[in-house]
């Protein structure tokens, strides 16, 4: 069976989550077709508030609602989301601390169609450099659906990022979900592969292609860019010696910017970081050619595992 | 005529008295602040902090309270001035505003100071947060009402009208806004930096209730919040026409007087202008 879509799951799951817990009120201005914050609107249409083409205001009413007792989901493109509306999140939910979550669809260039202006590829550098903040990115469609409840409950400001398309598995079994802590989803000794989101289905399959050389390559997600898993990546800086970032976003300030910062402090290694270079992106036929075009590719990931490992001899 | 006993008036007179010397006192202390819009909403404050505001110093989170959002957050002067006049929090705090270890921050934070209901400071915000709080209001079946003061300036911010679009569709009938309209702001006059007429027009357009006052006059004000309140149409506006540094020869309708403190000679002479009751006697002239 074919997989759904991050946005199908996440829609789906917010709507059966709201069934269960009355204080979520759910946000959108004007993408609830597209984000599927729809399947709770039509649920319930009280407790949905669709605000028209204004991120910013969407952002302010819900904190206004965070501050009556109401827990919201303000759903909309990830590239306006943290742009337009970054001073309402940096000033109303961050530094005022409310109980926002910010779930960003659309995300990477998984809006493949509408090209760069729909593409949001620094969100999670901005978002992480904001106290209070933390950022939560979804490497596949059932994690995006597990996400709900605990964003749910998670007290705090939360920045969730969604892709609009599928994304390769990075789960085929039960697996324990908790903000903070990171999973070692493949063990390996000569080099780990850093992923998150779309890019840990990739990077599995990087590391199949790794073995298939003799390279045994460990896959480590991070879901939580910030808090920084540091202990999960500073022991596995310790066990292989090297280390591939890998995410859907530049490699200016993402997973490869907070990685780099934790080793640099704890454990010196080689890190090589693959990510969008520092360039905007092209409109594509759809996400995965854009994300090979612009070094996304599994071959990318290998590539970049070659290279830190033959780094490990001038350490 | 008004059913407000000139007793009950009187007193709310000597309230805003008070928080403009107060007001004024911290920001000369201080050195910093913003004197011009803490004067032009004195009567304001008095008359929500010290009679149409349901609150609880004693407990500041009290559900049932009133939510109070002062979206022009650079007038924090006289929000701090009014918490501790009715007893948020010790008046001998005022002293420490902008001391790094004292709760007043420059703006006001909702986190360090009780009474502050949310974080402002950059302008703009009050309406859209103050609507979400009113649909809170309604989903919990809450009896409190939102009151959100904004500044004129403010009003030339987009995000203001997003908020107010947003009101008037979900009928936010528990919501007043009151317009400190002053018509000055840092750069100079709000109609030559960026004109704002026909002010009431665009709130009607909005489909919001526009109330128009002078806003000195405490009676004009109390009235003002009790006709909001009785309508259940929708939002309510109330446009309060003010002079920027109300109190204080000098300071009126000068924008300099936006974000500068008075030197010690202009403090005395501001006390002297605000030492009689009568020097204030904004709208009975």
């Amino acid at each position: 069976m074919a997989e759904i879509s991050m946005r199908e799951a996440y829609g789906r799951a917010l709507a059966e989550y709201g069934a269960s817990n009355p204080d979520i009120v759910v946000l959108d201005p004007d993408t609830s077709s597209s984000t599927l914050s729809t399947y709770f609107a039509k649920r319930f249409p009280d407790r949905f508030f669709n605000v028209g083409i204004a991120e910013p205001c969407m952002v302010d009413v819900a904190v206004g609602l965070a501050l009556g007792g109401k827990v919201p989901f303000a759903n909309a493109f990830a590239a306006l989301l943290a742009f337009r509306a970054m001073e309402q999140v940096r000033t109303c939910v961050c530094y005022g601390r409310t109980n926002v979550k910010l779930i960003a669809g659309y995300a990477g260039i998984s809006d493949y169609k509408d090209g760069p202006t729909h593409h949001s590829i620094t969100d999670v550098a901005t978002m992480r450099a904001l106290p209070e903040m933390t950022v939560i990115v979804a490497a596949d469609s059932s994690e995006a659906a597990r996400w709900v409840p605990l964003v749910a409950e998670y007290d705090g400001p939360v920045y969730l990022r969604l892709s609009r398309a599928g994304a390769l598995s990075a789960h085929n079994e039960d697996f324990a979900l908790r903000v903070g802590k990171g999973l070692t989803l493949r063990q390996g000794g000569d080099v780990a592969l850093v992923a998150t989101g779309t890019m840990v289905g990739r990077s599995l399959a990087a590391a199949e292609m790794l073995a298939a050389e003799g390279v045994a390559a460990r896959v480590v997600e991070i879901h939580t860019v910030k808090p920084l898993d540091a202990d999960l990546v500073v022991q596995a800086a310790e066990e292989t010696g090297a280390l591939v970032t890998a995410e859907e976003h530049t490699i200016i300030g993402g997973l490869g910017g907070a990685v780099a910062e934790a080793l640099a402090q704890r454990r010196p290694a080689p890190v090589e970081r693959v990510g969008i270079a520092d360039t905007f992106t092209r409109t594509g036929p759809d996400p995965e050619t854009i994300m090979d075009a612009f070094g996304l590719g599994v071959n990318d990931i290998v590539a970049a595992a070659h290279r830190a490992i033959a780094r490990k001899s001038a350490v | 005529m008004s059913h407000y006993p000139e007793s009950l008036i009187s007193g709310l007179e000597e309230r805003a008295r008070q928080l403009r010397i107060t007001s004024l006192e911290m920001i000369f202390r201080r050195q910093a602040g913003h004197p011009g819009g803490s004067l032009s909403a004195a009567e304001i404050m008095a008359a929500l902090f010290f009679h149409r505001l349901r609150l609880n110093p004693a407990l500041p989170s009290w559900p049932e309270r009133d939510r109070f959002i002062q979206s022009k957050g650079h007038a924090s002067a006289i929000l701090y001035a009014a918490l501790a006049a009715r007893g948020f929090f010790p008046t001998e705090d005022l002293a420490g505003w902008g001391n790094l270890e004292c709760h007043l921050q420059g703006h006001p934070d909702r986190l360090k100071t009780p009474g502050v209901e949310m974080t402002s400071g950059i302008l703009g915000h009050g309406i859209a947060i103050g609507a979400g709080l009113a649909l809170a209001a309604r989903l919990n079946q809450a009896a409190y009402r939102v009151y959100v003061l904004i500044g004129d300036g403010e009003c030339q911010a987009g995000i203001v009208w997003e908020g107010a679009m947003t009101a008037a569709k979900f009928r936010l009938a528990n919501m007043t806004v009151i317009l400190d309209y002053n018509d000055v702001q840092l750069d100079g006059p709000v109609h030559e930096i960026m004109p704002l007429e026909p002010l009431a027009a665009k709130w009607h357009a909005f489909n919001w209730n526009v109330i128009e006052i002078d806003g000195h006059n405490i009676r004009q004000v109390l009235e003002s919040l009790d006709l909001a309140a009785e309508n259940h149409g929708g939002p309510t506006v109330i446009i309060a026409h003010t002079t920027k540094g109300k109190g204080v020869s000098f300071m009126e309708n000068k924008s300099q007087w936006h974000g500068v403190a008075p030197d010690a000679a202009q403090f005395a002479q501001a006390l002297a202008e605000l030492a009689a009751p009568s020097a204030v006697a904004g709208g009975r002239v």
